[in-house]
């Protein structure tokens, strides 16, 4: 067959929706979930709003994985970086607005972006995999050592956060917290769609499919990545100081290995490269886990193990990757 | 007609091998040029040298008389000079409207932009179709690239060359694994390019190298030994015999 016979009969622009109208929905279902959550679950406020944390951070995850290739083990160093900042303001400085300290996480989160972005983006593939666990370590170790301020393996504790807007106190329940969460993730969830779809994600898209073509398009592919990092670790730090607020403490496992890795986990869970992805691997890896590890505590890491293995064999592009695919499919076959 | 591009005894060895010898070329606007050579000739590192890719061991690269020597690749691309792939390089998962758009946005300087999206800006939009449409891509402006076919995407790699707006166009096998019947394709495809753009294509296809050049340049073992038209060309012993070896004078002998 002829390259003409094929621009023929291929089929003319696949409609591709109107991009507002699905993230107005997108929203909604959050917030629907988010309402769900809060009356199906009042006595799990705390894990919920856990949840919510943790999001922040496989979304920042999202940001350099899924959307420019970048391999790493290492993005807690992002989310603590912002937990112990939030907290370090809180219990050393007195900075208990608890807006301020979700300000304080980001910027924190966005330079451990940056200093590990540089570290971590001067390898590729194996070399940068391991430099990244290099980093996470690193940032544990730095943390563990300085427990003046971070109170080392004992935690950081005493956060004491400020009524938000001077009117809800931070309840026993975790309403306030969990309230606050859904508003910093919708907030961000809107930002980072109109980022995805930038002319900037795009790039950020075409350097993981083939970064020597973005670079002769005279495009730095380095820069490009470093700015995605500095952003990826904002979101991160927006997580990991939403944690401190909510949980008033910050222990030395928001730094680990263990958490770099399960971010990683629930991001491929729910499919790399989409926003919707990393929200459904959180929710389910964090649920299954819960419940998983009531029921059966010796076991449900087998478990867990057995499901990640199921996924990545039979839906490679994850969860919501692998749905979203079936549904195009469906759609396209009809006529 | 003053030089845009000029490449000035550039000289690269690896270890006691010298892979490019004192190789000297000079391009005017508008000019269509044809590099070819047997295999083994050099023209791959010619073409990696001269985008910055490898350093040469002495020589230099011109641009509009400026040395854009010690450039990056990305540096040079951005003083306008640009190269397609032998082997395209393309991302499967976006759409040709994508990359044309991204390679318009780049060249303006708008590809860092965080907010915005290409299909609200009308101007992006009219050039990206235009292109599109001159290539004959427009009914695949949507499917992604992965889902085309290879000719296709041949050809979106000259329609984002030109998406780029470059000064010197080097075009390294441009219907490499393009069945020989859709060469035609490509060939129109090339007829559209601007007039004033310095062309330099590498290609095994004869019959498309002696339709599209104006002039052939002829390396072998890391030499030019031809310079001069396509009529001339198939007539020079030397180039005969770079080809064909010994066999060069069998014809005459026979």
């Amino acid at each position: 067959m002829s390259a003409t016979d094929i621009s023929t009969s291929a089929a003319p622009a696949v409609h591709t929706g109107r991009p507002w109208q699905r993230d107005l929905i997108g929203i909604a279902v959050i917030l629907l979930a988010a309402i769900g959550g809060y009356f199906l679950f009042p006595d799990n406020l705390a894990l919920l709003t856990r949840i919510i944390a943790i999001m922040l951070l496989v979304l920042s995850l999202d940001l350099v994985t899924g959307y420019c290739g970048v391999a790493t083990l290492g993005h807690a160093a992002l989310f603590g970086a912002g937990a112990y900042a939030a907290g370090i303001a809180a219990v050393t400085f007195g900075i208990t607005e608890p807006l301020s300290m979700i300000g304080i996480g980001a910027i924190a989160g966005a330079v451990a972006g940056l200093v590990s972005g540089v570290v971590i983006l001067r390898g590729h593939g194996l070399a940068q995999l391991v430099l990244s666990i290099a980093v996470i370590h690193l940032f544990h170790e730095a943390a563990n050592k300085a427990s003046t301020y971070t109170g080392g393996s004992d935690g950081l504790s005493g956060i004491a956060p400020d009524p938000l807007f001077g009117l809800f106190e931070f309840d026993l329940w975790g309403r306030t917290a969990y309230a606050f969460g859904i508003v910093l993730l919708v907030l961000v969830f809107v930002l980072l769609r109109i980022l995805v779809r930038s002319p900037f994600g795009m790039l950020c898209r075409g350097i993981r499919q083939d970064p020597i073509r973005v670079s002769a398009m005279g495009a730095s592919v380095k820069a490009s990545l470093i700015k995605m990092y500095v952003i990826s670790g904002a979101v991160a730090g927006i997580g990991g100081a939403l944690n401190a607020v909510s949980t008033q403490v910050v222990g030395l496992d928001s730094l680990s290995f263990t958490n770099s890795a399960e971010a990683l986990v629930m991001l491929v869970l729910g499919g790399a490269g989409s926003l919707y992805g990393a929200f459904v691997g959180t929710i389910v890896f964090m649920w299954f886990e819960h419940v998983v590890s009531a029921a059966n505590p010796f076991h449900w890491l087998t478990i867990v193990g057995a499901l990640l293995i199921t996924v990545v064999l039979f839906a490679p592009k994850g969860l919501y990757g692998t749905a979203a695919n079936l549904a195009k499919r469906f759609a396209r076959s009809r006529p | 007609m003053s030089a845009i591009f000029e490449v000035e005894r550039l000289k690269k060895s690896f270890g006691g091998l010298d892979v490019t010898k004192d190789v000297s070329l000079s391009m005017a606007r508008g000019d269509r040029l044809a590099l070819i050579g047997p295999n083994g000739a050099g023209k791959t590192t010619f073409v990696n040298l001269v985008t910055g890719h490898l350093q040469p061991s002495s020589g230099r690269v011109l641009m509009d008389g400026e040395d854009i020597s010690r450039f990056n690749p990305m540096r040079r691309v951005r003083a306008g000079l640009v190269r397609s792939f032998q082997v395209t390089r393309l991302f499967s998962e976006m759409t040709p409207e994508e990359h044309v758009a991204l390679a318009i946005l780049q060249r303006e300087g708008k590809s860092g932009r965080m907010a915005e999206n290409f299909h609200a800006m009308p101007q992006v939009m009219r050039e990206m179709r235009g292109i599109l449409e001159t290539l004959n891509l427009g009914a695949l402006a949507t499917v992604p690239v992965g889902e085309i076919a290879y000719g296709q995407q041949r050809l979106l790699e000259i329609a984002l060359a030109m998406a780029l707006r470059p000064k010197v166009l080097l075009l390294d096998e441009p219907a490499a694994g393009v069945p020989h019947s859709d060469t035609f394709l490509i060939e129109n495809a090339l007829a559209q390019l601007p007039d004033d753009l310095a062309v330099l294509m590498i290609e095994h296809d004869m019959d498309l190298v002696f339709r599209f050049a104006k002039r052939v340049v002829v390396l072998a073992a890391g030499e030019i030994i031809f310079d001069g038209s396509p009529r001339d060309v198939t007539e020079d012993a030397r180039v005969r015999e770079a080809y064909l070896g010994s066999y060069a004078h069998a014809g005459s002998a026979a």
